[in-house]
């Protein structure tokens, strides 16, 4: 059952439940983030319709910076302005930025301590038709291996609003990630978030104890609740945990659900190597070693087709976390 | 600003010889880095900090500063010296450049050692960072200066070209850049690697306004930083013709220096050079 404390979406299994791309949240944050800081400054590489920059370019055209299609110099030009006192945001597809840019935000921004957001658009492969080039897969792993950096994946757009003023008040290097294609709204806007703090969103009914914890993160959380109410139909037990802070991980959390249920399953839009599922292999490889299964992609590029589909058919689907909660809990 | 009168400029030229003499014992004793660079430099660097700059080297975050950027960080033994003489942290350390638990890093570190403005090493990156800090003072309306330091070799970089686009676009005004011309680079000589003429009219095209000065001339380069001042709609980009390895003779013009440290008796013989400035004086200060 849903956990009642937390406030979450009561309409978020029904078919008609609201979808909103997370990229909205970044839009809504961003323009909030200006009004209440003067000193928020956005920067974006030629995308600011679709990274939702444009509210905040619109409302303080003084505060925004287009710097052409220049992910580089976008992110120099922002460790330039986060080491003199601005909170400099900067947004464009996250294949080029961190990926195209890996470098620059690696030096200039991580190793500089540079007080730099860092957000990047369109990750997943539920980018869709755009195809592979524009579906980014690894920029979690990069961006969670770099030192000073915190990374933040949030589940819906109301949550990634919340993530993005949240990295307002952090000082120094923070890698927001967002989505393109709409997706369930699962969160409210009482629902609490706390950076770094992983929350339950999901526990099995009274008296019923969990077979697997499912650890998800981005638009993962909502297919994991889907496949955690249909799995008790099956008499198989989970808790869901939204794990929106990839790093810090919250070890607390998720030490105690995994210790409670005895197998791990990760869910990720993401390779499964170097993302989430990692993340939390290696916290359990050292103080919890037990059986754990991946939900997320496997070694491989995307392509074009639609988000649904291409979800289903490169292994993250409701299907295919189910599967992997009955496969972990068999290894018990 | 004002010219430097003549009694300055000779203080500042013999501080300059003080820095390269620095700069020789740190390579020797890190027994790794880069010669010709930070010796070029040297002149452009004492007039920077002991001139041009308003800083504050007790206060080395005194928000009104003006900011240098160090581009190609890898002739960071040149800014150490520097900064060092200038007080913001004692001469001695120096010597701990590159060795285990020092701030003196191989490439500078934005962190714990005073007067760094920003981390660099990988090529390229320097000139959009300035222009981050020219903008923020922009967005305060503050009257502080930034200043690139940029080398040659570099230019080969992308990220230096759509910074170029950028600081034109936006008329930064406030902006400086320097280049090291000294016309070499790891590889070889600049032109033959990867030619960058006709770099002036390159850099006018994007919006800049350039200047030649000979980058050994200290009054030059105050004449030209002035000129860069008063230039409203602009950022300038001053080119210093340089000396790769200037006060060394065997160092001098030789791409081979451009990466690696001299070796005991090579310093010995660089220090006595520079001791006796060319061997115009015979008596040698330690």
């Amino acid at each position: 059952m849903l956990n009642p404390e937390l406030k979450l979406n009561e309409k978020l299994f029904d078919a008609d439940v609201e979808q909103k791309p997370t990229r909205d949240g970044y839009g809504t944050g961003l323009l909030q983030a200006g009004e209440e800081n003067r000193d928020v400054v956005a920067l974006c590489a030629d995308l600011t319709e679709s990274t939702r920059t444009e509210a905040f370019a619109k409302k303080f055209p003084e505060r925004y910076f287009e710097v052409g299609v220049a992910e580089q110099n976008m992110a120099t030009i922002a460790a330039g302005l986060g080491v003199s006192g601005k909170v400099p945001f900067i947004a464009s597809y996250a294949t080029f930025s961190p990926g195209r840019n890996y470098e620059q935000i690696r030096t200039t921004i991580a190793y500089n301590n540079a007080n730099v957001k860092i957000a990047g658009h369109h990750a997943g492969i539920s980018v869709g038709p755009d195809g592979a080039t524009h579906q980014a897969t690894e920029d979690i792993a990069i961006m969670r291996a770099m030192p000073n950096m915190k990374v933040f994946v949030p589940c819906d757009a109301i949550e990634a609003k919340k993530a993005t003023l949240a990295a307002t008040k952090i000082l120094g290097p923070v890698y927001l990630r967002f989505g393109r294609e709409k997706s369930p709204v699962v969160t409210t806007e009482e629902t609490p978030f706390r950076p770094g703090r992983a929350d339950v969103y999901w526990q099995p009914p009274q008296g019923k104890k969990e077979d697997v914890a499912i650890i998800a993160c981005g638009i993962m959380v909502h297919t994991a609740l889907v496949a955690a109410r249909e799995l008790e139909k099956d008499k198989l037990y989970v808790t869901v945990i939204n794990n929106h802070t990839v790093k810090p991980l919250d070890e607390e959390v998720i030490l105690k659900a995994a210790g409670r249920a005895g197998a791990v399953v990760t869910a990720e839009e993401h390779q499964i190597a170097g993302g989430l599922g990692g993340a939390v292999a290696e916290l359990l490889a050292k103080k919890m070693p037990i059986p754990m299964e991946f939900v997320g992609l496997k070694d491989a590029f995307g392509e074009s087709g639609p988000p649904a589909q291409l979800l289903e058919k490169y292994g993250m689907g409701v299907k295919d976390v189910k599967e992997a909660v009955k496969r972990a809990a068999g290894r018990k | 600003m004002t010219p430097i009168h003549e009694g300055k400029l000779q203080y500042l030229e013999e501080l300059a010889n003080k820095i390269r003499e620095k700069i020789i014992e740190m390579l020797l004793a890190a027994g790794s880095g880069h010669s010709a660079g930070p010796l070029g430099m040297a002149d452009i660097f004492t007039v920077m900090y002991f001139h041009i700059l308003h800083h504050k080297p007790k206060q080395p975050k005194w928000p009104d500063r003006d900011r240098l950027v160090l581009s190609n960080g890898h002739i960071c033994p040149v800014l150490y010296a520097t900064l060092a003489y200038a007080g913001y942290f004692p001469l001695e350390e120096l010597m701990t450049l590159r060795k285990l638990n020092s701030r003196l890093q191989g490439h500078p570190h934005r962190g714990t050692l005073p007067g760094i403005e920003t981390t660099s090493g990988p090529l390229g990156s320097g000139l959009s960072q300035a222009i981050g800090m020219a903008l923020a003072a922009k967005l305060d309306s503050k009257k502080y200066r930034v200043y690139c330091l940029m080398s040659d070799g570099e230019q080969d970089e992308g990220n230096v070209w759509e910074a170029a686009m950028f600081a034109g676009k936006n008329k930064l005004s406030n902006l400086t850049a320097i280049m090291d011309r000294n016309n070499i680079q790891i590889d070889g000589y600049t032109e033959n690697v990867m030619p960058l003429e006709n770099i002036k009219a390159k850099y006018e095209a994007f919006n800049w306004h350039v200047l030649e000065i000979d980058g050994h001339n200290m009054s030059e380069l105050v004449a030209a930083v002035s000129e860069a001042e008063a230039i409203y709609e602009k950022p300038t980009l001053i080119i210093a013709h340089t000396i790769p390895g200037k006060g060394v003779s065997f160092m001098e013009r030789d791409y081979l220096w451009h990466g690696k440290p001299p070796n005991k008796e090579e310093a010995a013989r660089a220090l006595k050079e520079l001791r006796t400035l060319g061997g115009r004086i015979k008596s040698e200060h330690e």
